[in-house]
């Protein structure tokens, strides 16, 4: 009877790679942040929210009926605040109803009975002043070294622009707080739409065309959940210089940075012999850009020599394109400060499209002990061995044997 | 008769060699498929995915995945892979109800190291179209190989973690953000026949998340450790089934080197004589030779 049995060496190598993997890096880094993510989900209370185009019910009445469930399901810990848009001012007077939004839960532990009550009472009434109202929200999180989210619910486009929504979500990206707007639409109207979606992706976040109130229950829950359990980690804001000479000094870590069409980043990382260096970037497409882009990280030495590159390039929907590369020095070499230059091939579809902020760029840079390669193995393996080796005993006892053979005879004819 | 005897001999120790070799793995043997765990033990089924590289969210081979989303979504999840192991990720998308959608779609699967390099797939539907009246769009990824080392200029695949990112790549701009349902499941394969052997990759390829700091000067060089000169056991191979196949080849060749060595004697004198070994004296060094005696033997 024949057993397979997988060696005991092998079992053994793969529980000490087990060891040395570790955990996966959502999990890598244990350490409990600093405060807890913050969310503030902003409400559209706009005279249109009256509309009955949600499974027949209204839009508002719709809403009501998911925030109960989205806060009994709310854990305890989250830190969530609620702002409305459009809900006191019921005046046709532009002016005053474009001003019109009020924090009715200040972001903390959230007192789920008594922003219920608050949420219930809410009238639809005034004007939509989405660009306004994110400003203000973004301003209620503040700043700090985790991620807030925005999720924004409406169901119009902006009636109060200047300042457009997309651009006011650009602009509060760009200011390093870390923050992400999710939007959520009630209607399928197609402005609404390409409003909500530019807001999204100008800040990473998603865009949800709301149709059932079950949906929208799950997206809120969803949403906050992401926020709680994901947003630990916020990378160091960096900036890049146009040269390598006074690039700033990275150590590992993730870093975020910004980046425009055609333009030059560089980055310096000190490389100890023995070292290996490991750089990754990522470029976010925030924008409308041309169908075909490309994404380039270079490892030069200080003396502008090319070390190693890495790149990719893609055409199409997509939010982000990444590359990275692996570098260490040759056996003994001295100590050095390589080089990370990122540069891109971004382009622009119109004048318009507005070029500044660059694009969000989030670069890793790891060093670890480098790995030499493998030396040639010592021992053999296979049927061929065997059989070879079976042959070359063969062979030598027969030499052997004959060799005895004639030295008896040799020693019995003398 | 005294031949056969012997070479049967031989033969049974050879086949016992060969045995005790099939105990060990051959490597023709060594690919054993370890399927993953099935969803039942004890790998409760995970329903989140990030939204970035740095957010997402981490699954082990067998675990299912069951979310719902919008399209439009971009979503990530990541997974720990080791030498030798051949993942392969099968998803499908339940799309939005075809009344409420414009036309075809496509969706794209794109898996990409550590590093966040883009790996390739051997196998499998990355990047499928599903047509405009289609329920749901099945995608999957079979990529190549871990391996246990690579020079650093490679983009080869290696230990560490793989990042997987679905999204629709096109769509109509009105189909944006309709709920969908995404099911996904890794499942890993196996192999004892790591390449290249003896390699190792000193840090699996996984980058920090920590928020990093900017030095403000090239830190220092640590003082140079001393080099321990002591007896050390780093000379010998690694612990491999390299050594039951060299060693058992060893004792093969011994077996056929004393068979080879038995074969060259004559039948007859395998065994002792009855009327003993020795010959009269003058026999040795008469005119008969060896020959001459083991023919009349």
């Amino acid at each position: 009877m024949i057993i397979r049995r997988r060696p005991a060496a092998a079992l053994l190598g793969m529980l000490a790679a087990l060891s040395l993997f570790g955990a996966p890096p959502a999990h890598a880094d244990e350490t409990t942040p600093k405060e807890p993510p913050k969310v503030e989900l902003v409400l559209d209370i706009s005279g249109s929210m009256r509309a009955r185009d949600i499974e027949g019910h209204s839009r508002i009445s719709v809403l009501q009926q998911s925030f109960n469930d989205v806060l009994d399901a709310m854990p305890a810990e989250a830190q969530v605040g609620i702002r409305v848009l459009g809900a006191t001012y019921p005046g046709n007077v532009k002016a005053v109803g474009c001003k019109d939004t009020q924090q009715l839960v200040p972001i903390g532990p959230i007192d789920k009975l008594e922003a219920k009550t608050a949420v219930a009472t809410l009238r639809p009434t005034g004007f939509t002043p989405v660009g306004l109202a994110l400003r203000a929200a973004a301003q209620d999180l503040g700043t700090g070294e985790t991620t807030r989210r925005i999720v924004l619910i409406t169901d119009g486009e902006d009636t109060c622009a200047p300042p457009d929504p997309c651009e006011v979500a650009r602009e509060l990206a760009a200011q390093g707080t870390h923050l992400v707007v999710d939007t959520l639409g009630l209607t399928l109207n197609d402005k609404v739409r390409r409003q909500l979606t530019c807001i999204a992706s100008a800040t990473g976040g998603t865009y949800t065309a709301v149709t059932s109130k079950t949906q929208l229950t799950n997206r809120i829950n969803q949403l906050v959940d992401r926020a709680a359990t994901t947003y630990t980690q916020t990378p160091a804001q960096v900036d890049g210089t146009d040269n390598c000479k006074g690039a700033p000094m990275l150590s590992p870590g993730a870093y975020t940075d910004r980046e425009q069409f055609q333009e030059h980043r560089w980055y310096q990382v000190p490389v100890r012999d023995g070292q290996e260096l490991r750089a990754s970037v990522s470029v976010s497409l925030d924008r409308a850009l041309n169908r075909d882009y490309g994404v380039l990280l270079r490892a030069v030495s200080q003396d502008g020599r090319e070390l190693v590159r890495g790149t990719d390039a893609g055409s199409g929907r997509t939010d982000v394109l990444s590359t990275g590369l692996r570098w260490s020095a040759e056996q003994n070499a001295p100590d050095q400060t390589v080089c990370l230059v990122v540069s891109n091939s971004f382009s622009s579809p119109t004048a318009t499209t507005a070029a500044t902020p660059g694009m969000p760029l989030e670069l890793t840079v790891g060093v670890v002990d480098s790995s030499p390669a493998p030396n040639g193995p010592d021992l053999g393996r296979g049927w061929g061995l065997l059989g070879l080796l079976a042959l070359a005993g063969l062979v030598g006892g027969l030499l052997f044997g004959w060799l005895a053979r004639w030295r008896v005879a040799i020693w019995r004819a003398n | 008769m005294m031949l056969t005897t012997s070479v049967r001999r031989c033969a049974g120790a050879l086949s016992a060699a060969a045995a005790a070799l099939l105990l060990s793995a051959g490597p023709a043997a060594a690919d054993t498929a370890t399927p993953s765990p099935s969803p039942s033990e004890s790998l409760a089924p995970v329903t989140t995915a990030g939204s970035s590289f740095l957010t997402a969210t981490a699954v082990q081979p067998g675990q299912p995945v069951q979310l719902a989303g919008s399209t439009g979504d971009y979503l990530y999840w990541s997974f720990t892979a080791e030498a030798g192991q051949t993942d392969k990720i099968a998803i499908t998308v339940t799309l939005p109800p075809a009344a409420s959608r414009h036309g075809a779609s496509s969706w794209a699967v794109d898996v990409f190291d550590g590093l966040r390099r883009r790996q390739a797939c051997t196998a499998g539907a990355q990047t499928p179209t599903a047509a405009a009246g289609a329920a749901s769009v099945t995608l999957g990824c079979t990529l190549r190989q871990v391996r246990a080392w690579a020079e650093p200029w490679s983009g080869d695949p290696l230990p560490g973690t793989y990042y997987v990112r679905l999204a629709v790549t096109t769509l109509p701009e009105q189909d944006l953000g309709l709920p969908m349902q995404v099911a996904m499941q890794i499942t890993a394969h196996d192999s004892d026949d790591i390449q290249p052997e003896g390699g190792e990759l000193k840090a699996s390829l996984t980058q920090p998340v920590a928020a990093g700091t900017v030095m403000t000067s090239a830190p220092p060089v640590a003082a140079e450790e001393e080099k321990d000169t002591g007896w050390s056991w780093d000379w010998l191979p690694d612990l491999s089934t390299r050594w039951a196949w060299t060693a058992i080849g060893g004792a093969i060749a011994a077996v056929t080197g004393v068979a080879g060595y038995r074969l060259t004697r004559h039948p007859r004198r395998r065994i002792p004589e009855p009327d003993g070994f020795y010959r009269p004296s003058g026999d040795a060094q008469g005119e008969h030779g060896p020959r001459d005696r083991v023919l009349r033997g």
